[in-house]
C-alpha cells in the first residue's frame, strides 16, 4: 500500500503548516509530549519495577495497578495526542524516519505484552498480590515492558536526529 | 561579575570537548537523561499525588516515600551526570539561553526543597502535618519539578 499521496495531502493541510511554522505552538506541543512521558512512563515504570520485584515490594501489585494505572492512562492520552500533533506537523519526514517506524512497532508490542499479561498471570493476581517477588510470568511482563518503553523513548529521541532516513 | 570566561572554560574541559566532537554521544546521553527524567517524574508524582489524596491512597505516605526514595536519588544522580555532560559540551550556548537559567534556578530550588521541607513532610508521622499543609507541600513540589522540565525542554529552542 502506498501511503505517499495521503502523507502529502496531510502535510499540505493548513493545520499541519500552522504547527510546523509556529514559533510557539510547536515547542509547546513538544514540551507537552516530554512532560506527558514523565507522567506515563514514570508511573508505568513503578508498576514494572514492582512486577519485576525490583522495587516497592511491600505494596500490593493490585494497589499499584489499580490506583496508578488510571493516571498513567491519562499521561498516555496526553502523550498520544501531542505525539499525533507532532506527526501531523511533518508526516512525510516522520514516516520516512527509521526510528519513528521502530518506535511504532515497539509501542504496538508493548500493547501485546500488556494484553498477554492482563489475560494470563494477572487473572491469578490474588495468589501473588503481596509476594515481594512476583511469579516468573509477571516478572517477565514487567521486564519486557521496561525494555520496550525504554526503546520507545530512545527511538523517539533519535528520531529528531534523522539518521539513516529512508 | 562576568561569567562568560567561566562558561568558556566549561566548554573547553575534556568531557565537554569529547561529547561535542562526537556525533553519537550527545544523542545517547540525551536518551539516558530522558529515561532518568521519566523515573524521577514517576516517583515524585506518585508521592505528590498521594499527598493530594490521589493514587496510592491505601499505602501510608511515609512508607511510599521511603520506598520511592532510592529510585528518586538514583534518577536524580543519572539526570545530573548526563545533564552536566550535555552542559559542558555546549556551555557557551547555555550561557546565552534564558531557559537554561530558569531551569537551573528551578532545579537548585527543587533539589533543596525536596531534600529538606518536602522530605520532612513525607516522612513525618501521620497527622503531624495538616491535610492542607500536605497539599501545599505537594503542589509546590509539582510546580518546581514542572518548572525544571518545562524550561529544560525550551533550551533547545531559545
Amino acid at each position: 500500500m502506498n501511503l505517499d499521496p495521503f502523507l502529502q495531502w496531510l502535510e499540505a493541510t493548513p493545520g499541519s503548516l500552522y504547527i510546523r511554522e509556529s514559533t510557539l505552538l510547536y515547542p509547546i506541543v513538544e514540551t507537552t509530549h516530554v512532560l506527558a512521558l514523565c507522567v506515563f512512563l514514570g508511573l508505568i515504570a513503578l508498576l514494572d519495577l514492582r512486577l519485576t520485584g525490583l522495587g516497592l515490594r511491600s505494596i500490593p501489585v493490585s494497589a499499584i495497578a489499580g490506583k496508578l494505572l488510571p493516571w498513567a492512562l491519562f499521561g498516555f492520552v496526553l502523550m498520544a495526542v501531542s505525539g499525533a500533533l507532532l506527526f501531523y506537523s511533518g508526516p512525510i519526514k516522520a514516516a520516512a524516519n527509521i526510528f519513528f517506524r521502530i518506535k511504532m512497532v515497539m509501542i504496538a508490542l508493548t500493547g501485546v505484552n500488556a494484553l498477554l499479561f492482563h489475560f494470563t498471570i494477572f487473572r491469578k493476581i490474588n495468589d501473588w498480590d503481596s509476594a515481594p517477588v512476583p511469579p516468573a510470568r509477571a516478572r517477565m511482563a514487567g521486564m519486557v515492558s521496561l525494555v520496550l518503553w525504554c526503546g520507545v523513548v530512545i527511538c523517539g529521541r533519535m528520531q529528531a536526529y534523522n539518521w539513516f532516513t529512508h | 561579575m562576568d561569567f562568560l570566561p567561566l562558561f568558556q572554560w566549561f566548554e573547553a574541559t575534556a568531557p565537554g570537548t569529547i561529547v561535542r566532537e562526537s556525533i553519537w554521544m550527545f544523542p545517547v546521553i540525551q536518551c539516558f537523561h530522558l529515561l532518568a527524567l521519566s523515573l524521577l517524574g514517576g516517583s515524585v508524582l506518585a508521592v505528590d499525588m498521594r499527598m493530594l489524596g490521589f493514587g496510592l491512597t491505601t499505602t501510608p505516605l511515609a512508607e511510599l516515600g521511603r520506598r520511592l526514595h532510592p529510585w528518586m536519588v538514583l534518577s536524580l544522580v543519572a539526570i545530573n551526570v548526563t545533564g552536566i555532560l550535555m552542559f559542558l559540551s555546549e556551555a557557551i550556548k547555555c550561557f546565552y539561553s534564558p531557559p537554561f537559567f530558569y531551569k537551573i534556578s528551578f532545579l537548585v530550588i527543587a533539589i533543596i526543597y525536596t531534600f529538606t521541607l518536602w522530605r520532612r513532610v513525607v516522612e513525618s508521622e501521620p497527622g503531624s502535618f495538616s491535610a492542607s499543609r500536605n497539599r501545599i507541600a505537594a503542589l509546590l513540589s509539582l510546580a518546581l519539578w514542572f518548572g525544571v522540565g518545562f524550561s529544560g525542554r525550551w533550551i533547545a529552542f531559545y
